[in-house]
């Protein structure tokens, strides 16, 4: 008995990450993948009931809110994020002064919650008092920015505050990525004749690939999982006008109490982000055993 | 010959463009500057509003500056009015947040340290494919557990617990911790451990003696990701808990959202602050560890 536990002790030790991942992960996955095939309501019922809970969803008009926000979500707040993100890091390539100083202003919102986030952001985009106020106190007297309260634009705010939350990531990501790049290549270019904007567009830019990569999966990990931003930003409205697909999962199982149908939103979920990560992760994978 | 006329070449390259240069370099700060400005804009916001009284909010804007230097909304935020029910305040869900915190983070830091030393150091026929396994618990949504773990609290009798979320942060946190330290020792050179192993070390005596001593920047960036990623978790707070034992972050919303009196944008402001300064100050004092998890913890995680 000693022995064995002597030979295989990384193994017992392994044990518990193994037993715990396997339960809380996957067991629990196939759970709820099994339970969006039954018709349980407030408890969870086990005889099978078949595909309907599928039809129902794609049939429910706040899914399909949920689905068109969670897109307009993420393609803006990918092309932002992206956009600043890259702009930032190049900009500070460039032997910035106080380059530490900016760049944690830059990182800092990563460390708040999107409660705080949200909460913070709420109180800047109310209409009465926030930004429209004091555009109007500054003589800008038809200034109108109600966005928070507007159910066509009201989304828009959530990319706002999302942004802000996320942008400095991407550029910490990409700053770490254009630094890692040989001074070499940079001036053999400039010898050539290659002016500064050349220099990146040509020739830095392509060489990111994987960090756009990289950038895109998290982005869009964040954003198929974002529930706490529109929780403290807008409860998901005015009305249901921000509603998405995390923020119906949990409305659907615990104030609707219709298990079987936020059991399939949640599968549905967990399809779209492994749609994303499996491809990421085998081509990660790759890269490791190629190096 | 040819290197030296390509240098001279380089050089009359980089005079000619000197004023453009100079503009340039006006244009970059000028960039820089304004996007400092709107990552700065909703900081500043929230500390001189938690500083104003209702009065001054209503009669200026959102930059104005306050009176002075008042305290009253964070005394507010924190201890409450004390008028009894419905006064919600932060104090008693700050210390939640930190019971729930502290032992999260050993429990899952120290499994990560373990499987990660197993994973790279006791290396076995398809560890890989373990590692792999473990790793995408790092990227699943969260709600294809939810409802289980809800019912697994329950039937273990602590639902609605700090007891329970410490269980619920570990587990989910051991994907992420075993991933840095899996990625940290995989570049500790494995002939130590072979010559110690020769030497009759045994397994635990490796790790104590030559892996942990040299843990220390992996443990302070696993330890900061955990506390970071904990202290701002909102949907298993939320979820698997409510009343007297949530964390700091669901008592924050509750307080903005309860709609009982007058809204009181100062006190909302102030609590935002509270909830936000135990990271916050994580971030200003180990930057360089936190960007470290993020982009190591967050590239594959």
């Amino acid at each position: 008995m000693f022995k064995w536990l002597e030979k295989n002790l990384p193994k017992v030790v392994l044990a518990p990450a193994v037993g715990l991942i396997s339960w809380f992960v996957y067991g629990f996955v196939l759970w709820t993948f099994y339970i969006s095939f039954t018709n349980s309501k407030i408890l969870p019922r086990y005889e099978l009931w078949g595909v309907g809970n599928y039809g129902k969803l794609w049939a429910s008009h706040k899914w399909l809110v949920a689905v068109e926000n969670l897109f307009i979500f993420t393609s803006l707040f990918l092309i932002f994020c992206t956009v600043i993100g890259i702009i930032l890091a190049i900009f500070l390539d460039q032997k910035i002064r106080a380059e530490g100083a900016l760049r944690t202003i830059y990182l800092y919102p990563m460390a708040l919650s999107f409660i705080v986030t949200g909460t913070a952001w709420k109180w800047i985009l109310n209409p009465t008092l926030g930004i429209q106020k004091m555009f109007i106190d500054w003589g800008f007297e038809s200034f109108t920015f109600n966005w928070l309260v507007d159910r066509e634009m009201a989304i828009y705010t959530v990319v706002i505050a999302g942004v802000w939350q996320s942008a400095g990531f991407v550029m910490a990501l990409f700053l770490a990525g254009l630094r890692s790049v040989e001074d070499e290549i940079v001036k053999a270019a400039k010898i050539d004749g290659a002016g500064l904007f050349t220099v990146y567009w040509k020739i830095l830019i392509p060489m990111m690939r994987p960090v756009f990569f990289t950038s895109f999966v998290i982005l869009v990990h964040i954003s198929i999982k974002s529930y706490d931003l529109i929780v403290a930003l807008t409860q998901g409205g005015p009305g249901i006008s921000t509603t998405m697909p995390a923020m119906y999962m949990t409305q659907t199982a615990f104030h609707k109490s219709q298990v079987a149908l936020s059991a399939t939103s949640a599968i549905m979920m967990f399809m779209a982000v492994s749609a994303v990560i499996i491809p990421y992760l085998y081509s990660e994978l790759r890269r490791e055993n190629a190096s | 010959m040819q290197v030296k006329t390509s240098l001279a070449a380089y050089t009359q390259l980089e005079k000619k463009s000197k004023i453009t240069n100079l503009l340039l370099r006006w244009f970059l700060y000028f960039v820089l500057i304004l996007f400092a400005s709107y990552f700065i804009f909703p900081l500043y916001v929230m500390i001189v509003t938690s500083l104003k009284t209702m009065e001054e909010i209503r009669q200026g804007t959102l930059l104005t500056l306050p009176s002075g230097l008042n305290f009253d909304s964070w005394a507010v935020a924190w201890e409450g009015r004390g008028y009894g029910a419905g006064d919600t305040f932060l104090k008693p869900y700050f210390w939640n947040s930190i019971k729930m915190v502290v032992p999260a983070v050993f429990f899952s830091t120290f499994i990560g340290a373990m499987t990660g030393y197993v994973l790279t150091k006791w290396r076995f026929k398809g560890d890989s494919w373990v590692f792999l396994f473990l790793l995408f618990g790092c990227f699943i949504p969260f709600q294809a557990i939810l409802l289980p773990m809800a019912r697994t609290l329950g039937v273990l009798g602590i639902s609605n617990s700090i007891l329970g979320l410490v269980v619920v942060h570990t587990v989910y946190g051991i994907p992420f911790t075993t991933l840095f330290f899996r990625n940290y020792y995989v570049s500790v050179p494995t002939e130590l451990v072979k010559a110690a192993r020769i030497d009759g070390a045994g397994f635990f005596k490796i790790f104590f003696k030559i892996l942990l001593p040299i843990s220390a920047p992996i443990i302070v960036v696993t330890v900061i990701w955990q506390f970071t990623q904990i202290w701002n978790d909102f949907l298993f707070g939320s979820t698997f808990s409510f009343g007297e034992a949530a964390p700091i972050q669901v008592a924050l919303n509750n307080m903005v959202l309860s709609s009982t009196s007058v809204k009181e944008y100062n006190v909302d402001m102030a609590s935002a602050i509270i909830a936000g300064i135990p990271t916050l100050i994580v971030y200003v004092l180990a930057g360089k560890y936190f960007i470290r998890g993020l982009t190591s913890g967050a590239v594959k995680g």
